[in-house]
């Protein structure tokens, strides 16, 4: 891109909340602060927040408490059209009426910007997401793909500091899904702006974000990195949100500085105490299933979690194979491994993992 | 089936003949429509107006001496000009007035929505004749909207025997063949559109006449045609709410078929103003073919 790289917007969300009319709330005293050029996804499932909060902060809604600051500036009050934020809408928005050179130059008409200029940056923007050969068609002799790119293309050709993009991908096959993200992650470094997507799908969050923000029932559950979510989960929802777990609710029956021990009827798993595990009551312990092995009864390495049960089916994912153990104390595990060995089905065999790969979480939602 | 079977080659048989065999059937189904139209109206139409070349009362005396007759006279040509100007005020009119009422049938929730559906095509079931005498008592010197200017401290008005009074009763009947079409087009229109030009930096109301109005043409397009051609042959409101020296086409027509059963000077008539129909028609087509709202849907 030619035009100087834009620059970048800072997010803040302070204490910010939204209910609709009498009804249930829809983001809990919110705080979320977006870095300059980052690339955030909010990701839960549906009604959990995520979209209300793009909706509060594109304009087209208003918090009902709580501030919205975009560079320290409060936006809270800002109408729509005056906050200069692209938003990529979930199924585009296209103007049907209007050719995909009229949709793209649409914002800059609204801006002014002289003529021959407006057809250099639509030109511009248009070869950015490969799209200069549909310029005169109308959006719907377009696929869904070319639809989208054009759609992301009128989104940042007025040079927004903040770009928005709510679900964009959703209506996509799974083939092309997987190299829009990676064209959507080109133009977001080569614009260099901040980008705040939303997305019930966490592969895809996974993939694309710099940070990621976990919501569940209006709430954030947690923030951070997609290694920081998948190995180190903070709840309960986060650990079985993003990929798959084990999980086991219980008491805590005993506590040491690093560890905890949790325990319900029939069976006892240790796991590592974090700052938020509670010292007594209920408690969850959650392991990744590729961090658990099959072995035989009491075979377990010392100093291992064991959890008896039988083999109930087993399922080929190319590289790996799925496990499902029925476990004696009620239940299922699923166990990841490598098709070296063989095991038959109802076979009686544990479940083992170290210590140090269980963790004990809250274990209330 | 057995005369598509009997033209299809052996080739393409196997893709046409089941597009072949169930035309048939559609066509044998309408069939009685078909019949039932040119029984009833292709034969008494053609009727009418062949008689606008065959019969003649005196002074006329043939070849186009009904038309030349009617687009002759200043009084014809002034009571053809108003029933044109008439239409198109209530064309005016009742899209004015649906717009913001399909608009609103968009926004609010199904129940509302059903209850105003239902107050439209309520009054509907009452017949035309009725309708238009509740405007005789709603507007007679003695009725209930001068009792509410008297109220208002404002002097009474004789309303009936008045154009106004004949807009404002073809308003009201025409008004549902306005709003269904306009509804049918504004309620497929994607509201988060008018969203995404906010978006994009356009004010609430620059959005609304860039996106939002353009797209809602078709129904404008397809309710004008409806009430603009009601309209030029509208009878019974013209004749109670109306008066004589303000007729409109329809009474004229009708004085001529029954008080001096001219039907050749009638069939003239009939002639021209399905001539302005059709004109009306034809501009609603190219309109339709022009604009790119149509692409929406």
């Amino acid at each position: 891109m030619t035009s100087p790289t834009l620059k970048a917007a800072e997010v803040e969300f302070i204490g910010v909340s939204k209910r609709y009319g009498f009804g249930p709330i829809a983001i809990d005293k919110l705080d979320l602060t977006v870095r300059p050029g980052e690339f955030l996804t909010l990701l839960g499932p549906s009604g959990s927040g995520k979209t209300t909060a793009l909706n509060l902060l594109a304009g087209f809604q208003m918090p009902t408490s709580g501030q919205i600051l975009i560079d320290g500036a409060d936006i809270s009050a800002l109408p729509a059209y005056k906050r200069n934020i692209g938003v990529v809408f979930q199924h585009y928005a296209l103007f049907p009426h209007m050719t995909v050179r009229e949709n793209v130059g649409y914002p800059l008409k609204q801006r002014r910007v002289a003529k021959d200029e407006l057809r250099r940056r639509v030109d511009e923007a248009l070869r950015m997401v490969a799209i200069e050969a549909f310029a005169d068609r109308l959006p719907r002799q377009l696929s869904g793909g070319q639809q989208q790119r054009v759609a992301v293309a009128r989104a940042f050709v007025f040079q927004p500091r903040l770009l928005l993009m709510d679900e964009p991908l959703g209506a996509l096959d799974r083939k092309l899904r997987e190299s829009v993200q990676l064209e959507l992650k080109r133009i977001h470094r080569e614009l260099g702006v901040t980008v705040v997507f939303v997305t019930h799908d966490q592969e895809e969050a996974l993939v694309m974000s710099d940070r990621v923000a976990v919501f569940d029932a209006g709430k954030i559950q947690q923030v951070g990195t997609a290694s920081e979510l998948y190995d180190a989960p903070l709840t309960k929802f986060v650990a079985q949100f993003l990929g798959e777990s084990n999980c086991w609710v219980g008491d805590v029956t005993h506590q040491s500085s690093d560890r905890s021990t949790v325990s319900g009827p029939g069976w006892t798993v240790k796991g590592t105490r974090i700052e938020q595990t509670p010292s007594s009551g209920r408690a969850a312990v959650v392991v990744r299933p590729e961090r658990c092995s099959l072995v035989a009864r009491g075979d377990a390495p010392a100093g291992w979690n064991e959890i008896p049960g039988l083999i109930r089916d087993i399922v080929y994912l190319g590289s790996l194979r799925k496990v499902v153990i029925d476990l004696e104390a009620g239940g299922t595990a699923v166990v990841s491994s490598r098709p070296e060995t063989e095991f038959p089905l109802n076979r009686a065999v544990s479940v083992a993992f170290p210590i140090s790969s269980a963790r004990t979480l809250p274990a209330a939602e | 089936m057995s005369v598509s079977s009997g033209i299809t080659g052996k080739q393409t048989g196997a893709v046409s003949r089941p597009f072949l065999a169930r035309l048939d059937q559609w066509w044998l189904l309408a069939l009685p429509v078909f019949l039932f139209l040119a029984v009833f109206f292709l034969y008494p139409t053609s009727i009418i107006l062949l008689r606008t070349f065959t019969e003649f009362d005196a002074p006329q005396s043939g070849g186009l001496d009904n038309l030349a007759w009617f687009l002759g006279g200043e009084a014809n040509r002034t009571i053809l000009f108003r029933t044109i100007l008439v239409a198109a005020v209530s064309t005016i009119l009742t899209s004015l007035i649906a717009f913001p009422y399909a608009y609103l049938m968009t926004v609010v929730s199904a129940r509302t929505r059903t209850v105003m559906l239902g107050a439209v095509l309520i009054s509907m079931f009452f017949g035309i004749l009725l309708r238009n005498f509740s405007w005789v008592v709603m507007l007679q010197y003695q009725g209930s909207l001068n009792d509410v200017l008297v109220a208002l401290g404002l002097n009474r008005i004789r309303f009936l025997g008045t154009m106004p009074a004949v807009l404002m009763g073809m308003t009201h009947i025409l008004f549902p063949f306005m709003l269904l079409p306009l509804y049918a087009v504004l309620r497929g229109i994607d509201r988060r559109l008018v969203l995404a030009a906010q978006s994009l930096g356009a004010t609430p109301s620059r959005a609304f006449w860039q996106v939002y109005v353009p797209l809602s043409t078709p129904g404008f397009v397809a309710g004008s045609m409806l009430v603009f051609v009601l309209a030029l042959g509208f009878f019974v409101t013209p004749a109670l709410l109306g008066s004589q020296q303000q007729s409109l086409l329809s009474q004229l027509m009708f004085t001529q078929f029954d008080k001096t059963a001219a039907f050749g000077r009638a069939g003239a008539m009939a002639l021209v103003l399905m001539i302005a129909a059709t004109v009306f028609v034809v501009l609603g087509n190219a309109i339709s073919r022009t604009s790119r709202a149509y692409e929406a849907s």
